[in-house]
């Protein structure tokens, strides 16, 4: 009788039943595909054996010729406006919500929710165009693997907001992939660099890629790795080292404006140049125009470190923020990982080198480290967990969710670095007297007034019983999976009236946006402070008067024509300083109101208590 | 998955007390997570995966209640049918409201100046108060069974926090 082969549950499935699943990094200058391959990651390379795919798409023609990588590099020069570089940058972005729209050769078109790009292929969204480059990775996984994807994991940036996961997760899912998981890319290089030299200890990624900056702090423990605090900028990136190199050839070269063509030409040698110097002392930077103009210069190691100083700096702040929401010093930190092809530049390493007091760590490829933790996490996700690989991944939100409330100001429901998975339940109350409709606005950002922060939806709770004002009791739920992503919903209590919204934005925030937003936010405190001393004095004031009014009506028998008359100047006195913006006058006129309210309220108090009793016998009382 | 009924304290197995032991409730919750998170259930049915996902977000919650000295001395007298978390009740001691308005206004004047040593040291002062509000507090809640004093002390505790986090946000914007 053959022997049954009986495995045990937790064992490793045999190499024909391991589900094909890959990770990806969708960057902003090159993307990468990589998998897990006999336990050990490694990326895909393309059949001539290249592992990067340069994120760049150019629609050929009018029918359905799209290249893809570097046969669209070759081109991008010659044909700028249908050849799609950086699209990362406008992923969940509006048309607004660009500064210098100028700066790309592209035919913007403004739509509500996603700017779109007019080609030659048509009109594209962000997401089409991200799809197009997922496809290929696609492609190229499937012909290397031999069979279909199981399932992938995305990288994103860990200081992406909801708009942009969810622009993410839509194009991969347009380009035909199970999406495991988004996973923070410097997470995913946090996993790889871990589980590779078995650290222990607290740990800081540095990650500069073409387009985003990402810093996080992450505890590593006995196989979990715990976010602890992250930051960054997601609009910061090789890129514009890039766009500062291209601006001193202008200048220092005298060059008139020129054409879109021109403009590409430049760019990539300034990126040429900044390569060159990572490795000598300078550069040249050898071009000839359309126009005739021949450019001919040399790029020095210490001006390129000039001109692009404040970059650098800019990095430097959001590392002190972390440190201190993960309320960690600079001798916590054990050691700084690079991640991203920018962390080669020099300048960068020293930097970051003299910010940490220690040399950061760069023993790992640092355009490959994103797409090799991806990849492992995707083998794991899969269910292809070897025994004894039980490592856990608890990951953070980066930026503060909350609810505009009355006067205009933010209530944070979930703060940001709170980690994920999260549902938390905040309870409101209604305004005003029978009102039987509530609107809900849910907004991302540190600051504190709803006009500063980013809107991420609106929706309204209708059919609220009609009660007196503060006695609905409306549960507001958030809930934000493990991809990062965002679904609200709202109650009322007593009637279990329910309305819900998954926050799918049709307009998320800017990159600009979140960079200035959170530098606003610490910038305008004192602002913010006065701001909402002032908000909640206003209301105050008006509730106050209401009040005051109210009780006038039921019972103004209780008081002397004198004192009625001095309650009627003092509600007067609280009206005309709530006119003025002047928190200390509204306050002291509100102050006044409540002392000379002082007795009348305790005379209402007594003919309550009177009232409450009268009809019930004594010794029901006792 | 998990037993949603349970309270924190039992959900990782840890004594309801406001002592906590930091490393045993660390290591419960990492355990709990390794079981419950979504990362385990990727690839599990739809039901599956929603009940992954409640479970973790219900974990990361009991573990945040626990963790926070403030959070915790609610949740513990919440268990007890006290709330201390009520915002609308503001009664605080005179004396202790008019020594942090004191201070709220010497923030405000070093903020302004952005005297980033001076919110330190204020930083260091109130984080030193606040330590001493929870050793009292462990005393209350663990010892004396002193509720309604605790009370008072939460609410003190939770001032001082309020303000020790405004102080953060403070010394961060003179960084930038």
């Amino acid at each position: 009788m053959a022997l049954l082969q009986i495995s045990e549950p937790d064992a490793s499935p045999a190499p024909h039943e391991r589900r094909l699943a890959a990770g990806i990094d969708l960057g902003t200058t090159n993307s990468l595909v990589a998998t897990v391959r006999n336990g050990i990651p490694v990326v895909l390379p393309d059949h001539e054996g290249r592992p990067l795919l340069p994120s760049i798409v150019r629609y050929r023609d009018e029918k359905r010729g799209v290249d893809v990588g570097y046969a669209a590099a070759a081109e991008q020069a010659r044909d700028p406006q249908n050849t799609i570089v950086s699209v990362k940058r406008f992923m969940g972005r509006g048309l607004a919500d660009f500064q210098d729209e100028r700066r790309f050769p592209y035919r913007f078109i403004d739509e509500p929710g996603m700017v779109r790009l007019a080609t030659r292929g048509g009109i594209k969204s962000p997401v089409e165009v991200s799809a197009e480059i997922l496809r290929a990775l696609s492609e190229r996984a499937t012909a290397s693997l031999g069979g279909e994807l199981a399932g992938v994991v995305v990288t994103v940036p860990a200081y992406f907001d909801d708009a942009q996961r969810q622009a993410t997760k839509d194009a991969a899912k347009l380009a035909g992939l199970n999406v495991l998981r988004l996973l923070n890319e410097p997470t995913a290089a946090a996993i790889a660099y871990g589980l590779d030299n078995a650290a222990e200890g607290t740990y800081a990624v540095y990650d500069l890629g073409g387009g985003t900056f990402d810093i996080s702090i992450l505890k590593l423990s006995r196989g979990v790795f715990e976010v602890l605090a992250t930051n960054g900028d997601s609009a910061l990136g090789g890129d514009d080292f890039d766009h500062r190199v291209y601006c001193w050839i202008i200048e220092t070269a005298g060059l008139a404006p020129h054409s879109a063509e021109d403009a590409r030409l430049l760019m990539l040698k300034a990126r040429e140049a900044k390569e060159n110097l990572t490795l000598h002392p300078s550069a040249a930077i050898v071009a000839t125009l359309s126009t005739g103009d021949r450019v001919d210069l040399t790029l020095t190691a210490d001006t390129f470190t000039a001109i692009s100083g404040t970059l650098v700096a800019k990095t430097l702040t959001p590392l002190k923020r972390a440190l201190r929401d993960a309320h960690l010093t600079l001798a916590d930190i054990k050691g700084v990982v690079m991640v991203g092809g920018a962390t080669r530049m020099p300048q960068i390493q020293k930097a970051v080198g003299e910010f940490f007091g220690q040399p950061p760590l760069t023993n790992l490829d640092p355009d490959q480290v994103v797409a090799l933790g991806a990849a492992i996490q995707a083998n794991v996700l899969a269910g292809n967990r070897s025994p004894g690989e039980d490592w856990l991944l608890l990951d953070v939100i980066p930026l503060s969710l909350g609810l505009e409330t009355m006067g205009g100001l933010v209530e944070k429901v979930v703060p940001r670095n709170s980690t994920i998975p999260v549902a938390r339940a905040q309870e409101f109350t209604t305004f005003k007297d029978g009102q039987t409709a509530m609107a809900i606005h849910v907004l991302q950002g540190e600051r504190e007034k709803v006009s500063d922060c980013r809107s991420l939806a609106r929706f309204e709770l209708r059919g609220i019983p009609p009660m007196v004002a503060g006695a609905a009791r409306i549960g507001v739920t958030f809930q934000i999976d493990a991809d990062g992503l965002l679904a609200v919903s709202a109650r009322e209590e007593t009637s279990g009236i329910e309305a819900a919204v998954t926050v799918k934005p049709s307009y998320g925030l800017a990159d600009s946006d979140i960079a200035s937003m959170l530098q606003d936010s610490f910038t305008h405190a004192a602002d913010d402070m006065v701001a909402r001393a002032l908000a909640e004095a206003q209301v105050e004031a008006d509730m106050l008067v209401a009040a005051t009014r109210a009780a006038l009506t039921t019972d103004h028998d209780l008081l002397s024509d004198e004192e009625q008359a001095a309650i009627v100047q003092a509600v007067d006195a609280v009206i005309a300083a709530r006119q003025e913006s002047d928190q200390r006058a509204i306050s002291a006129a509100t102050k006044a109101l409540n002392q000379v309210t002082g007795d009348f309220a305790a005379r209402r108090m007594d003919r309550g208590v009177a009232r409450a009793l009268t009809g019930r016998r004594v010794d029901a009382l006792t | 998955m998990i037993d949603f009924s349970l309270n924190h304290f039992e959900l990782f197995g840890v004594p309801a007390r406001y002592g906590v032991d930091v490393e045993m409730l660390e290591r419960a919750y990492r355990a709990l997570q390794n079981e419950v998170h979504p990362d385990r259930h990727a690839v599990g049915r739809d039901a599956d995966r929603r009940l992954a996902l409640q479970s973790s977000a219900r974990v990361n919650e009991a573990y945040r209640a626990l963790k926070n000295p403030v959070l915790r001395a609610q949740y513990l007298l919440s268990l007890r049918g006290i709330d201390a978390g009520d915002e609308t009740d503001t009664a605080l001691p005179f004396d202790f409201l008019e020594r942090q308005l004191e201070r709220r206004e010497a923030v405000a004047e070093a903020a302004q100046v952005a005297d980033e040593r001076a919110l330190a040291t204020m930083l260091d002062a109130v984080r030193a108060e606040a330590r001493l509000r929870e050793q009292e507090l462990e005393r209350l809640l663990d010892h004396d069974n002193a509720w309604h004093e605790a009370r008072q002390r939460v609410r003190e505790l939770k001032f001082l926090a309020k303000l020790a986090d405004d102080i953060d946000v403070a010394i961060t914007a003179t960084e930038a």
